[in-house]
């Protein structure tokens, strides 16, 4: 039985790469003693603490909801924040940067790639009637049950794992992405959206949802169970459905105008004037 | 201050395609099918000139086949039977998958994850199974009887 | 957009090869064992049964239709996997153009070798 006193030794291997003094990535190693909860990102802390000053990554909550500290850890791209070094079960730990994007320093992936990949399958809600969506004179109303439809997949984090356990984005520099095509889908399964065609020039291109052949890999590894791999099946089918002209049509939105007579409860304070 | 970073290029390559790494079994599948679509593939352009020969009558038929008709040849052809077992049959798991059957409904993301890949897997490995005794089959027909 | 309408060909292609690619490969291969509960042909790779074959309209019609879904599947196939390794627009224009241009030309040879054998 571990105690929260108790300190095992764990080896830390980790990729070393500094782009003014390095000609090519290198691996070193560092001893790092562990207490029972230390998660692989306290791990590091340790080392740039005790150790190494100039080790540098990427993190901010520690807690697995910003998704900045993506790592392959073990040979497995996983949330450096997310995993404790004794759950690992390993005396020594790999620590690499996440494959399939450039490394920028050490455990520093570049995913200006990957946010323009998630830009161009245009995120947001498309409307056809531009007037109502900007000016709007009503809300749009949504189902529990059509919010379901789509809920999981707006769980993305954007922590680029997939991208790194993908296939097929290990060669093809053009291909969308895991992420970016489960966005694309996010929208168009959402009932208030009108612009899946709007989208097909990029998840139907030669470089986009044929090009997954469903290894499922970037589902195994999502830490935010958002399904990847699932949302671009769901889009495979629609896309096909599109082909062959035998979808259904989305039912047109429901508008509940704006309650005009609705008077604002005495008790509650106003709102403090805006700053900006 | 705006100078270009030097970074340093990490894509897994083609090593992306082959080594399935510690991920699920379909990744492998997907390996795999790729490879047995390859062969397969050259099997069949060579397998159209071959077959082709019958225009030149009966004769030119016989030769072909009899030229054909060494081990090695046989072995190969039991190679492209094995590969065609398994591509049907993964080829089926995946004609289903893409139009989103076999794999439930979105769901709102409740711990325990469960995802559409282990989700489908039940399907994943019946369509192994077929595929097993496709071959024993297959095997028997071709070496034993 | 018009890549993804060949997607859903290669999709219906192959649908239709599992069926006859299905029923071929238990004709050629598992000829004893369907021999076994009375069906099929015994020799199925002797002259005589093949041009038997050849010479039956059904047979005649499935294997153009077979030449041109397998084609279509394998060779689409094959150029979904080249565009895989990053290339340039006219790399995969190229490609495009050559991979048709081989199976026009295969499917042309495989059709005539049916056609030819079931009219003579």
């Amino acid at each position: 039985m571990t105690t929260l006193a108790d300190k095992v030794n764990v080896v830390f291997e980790v990729l070393r790469y500094n782009p003014e003094t390095d000609d090519a990535p290198r691996m070193q190693e560092y001893t790092v003693p562990v207490t029972k909860g230390m998660t692989v990102l306290d791990g590091l802390h340790w080392i740039k603490e005790h150790l190494e000053p100039g080790l540098a990554w990427r993190s901010s909550c520690r807690m697995g909801v910003c998704g900045s500290c993506g790592m392959f850890i073990n040979g497995y791209p996983r949330l450096a924040c997310n995993n404790q070094i004794l759950h690992i079960h390993k005396s020594r730990i790999q620590i690499k940067p996440l494959p399939n994007y450039d490394i920028i320093r050490d455990l520093v992936p570049d995913l200006e790639g990957f946010f323009q990949k998630h830009k161009s399958v245009k995120p947001y809600l498309i409307r056809k009637d531009l007037k109502e969506q900007n000016m709007p004179t009503g809300e749009y109303f949504q189902s529990t049950e059509e919010l379901v439809n789509y809920i999981q997949f707006a769980y993305c984090i954007k922590c680029g794992l997939c991208l790194a356990a993908c296939p097929t984005v290990a060669t093809d520099e053009q291909f969308a992405g895991p992420q970016a095509l489960a966005q694309a889908y996010r929208y168009n399964a959402d009932s208030r959206d009108e612009g899946s065609d709007e989208r097909l020039e990029i998840t139907f291109s030669g470089h986009g949802a044929p090009n997954c052949h469903f290894a499922g890999a970037c589902s195994d590894v999502c830490p935010k169970d958002v399904d990847p791999s699932f949302a671009i099946q769901l889009l495979k089918k629609e896309m096909f459905l599109k082909t062959l002209k035998t979808g259904k049509a989305k039912k047109s939105i429901h508008l509940i105008p704006i309650n005009k007579d609705f008077v604002e409860s005495p008790d509650i304070p106003a709102a403090p004037k805006p700053t900006v | 201050m705006n100078q270009e970073i030097k970074k340093q290029k990490n894509n897994l390559g083609l090593w992306g395609w082959l080594g399935g790494g510690r991920y699920g079994m379909e990744r492998y599948a997907y390996s795999l099918h790729r490879l047995t679509g390859l062969g397969i593939l050259l099997y069949f352009i060579l397998h159209i000139f071959a077959t082709g020969t019958r225009i030149w009558g009966q004769e030119a038929w016989d030769q072909t086949m009899h030229a054909l008709e060494t081990p090695f040849f046989k072995f190969g052809e039991f190679l492209v039977f094995v590969a065609f077992a398994y591509h049907a049959l993964n080829g089926l798991r995946l004609l289903f998958t893409e139009l989103g059957m076999l794999m439930g409904k979105p769901r709102r993301p409740v711990i325990p994850y469960t995802n559409a890949v282990r989700r489908q897997r039940p399907f994943f490995i019946l369509a192994m199974v077929l595929t097993a005794i496709l071959i024993v089959l297959g095997g028997l027909d071709f070496y034993v009887l | 957009m018009r890549e993804g309408k060949l997607w859903v060909f290669h999709l219906l292609a192959g649908a239709v090869i599992f069926f006859l690619l299905g029923m071929h490969m238990f004709i050629m291969h598992l000829d004893e064992i369907l021999a076994a509960i009375g069906l099929g042909y015994r020799e199925p790779i002797s002259a005589e049964s093949v041009f038997h074959r050849s010479k039956h309209i059904f047979f005649m019609i499935t294997y153009i239709l077979l030449l041109g879904s397998a084609l279509y599947h394998g060779l689409y196939g094959l150029k979904n996997i080249l565009f895989e390794i990053s290339m340039s627009k006219s790399a995969e224009k190229s490609i495009s153009v050559f991979l048709t241009i081989l199976g026009l030309a295969l499917f042309a040879y495989g059709a005539f070798a049916a056609v030819f054998v079931f009219v003579n």
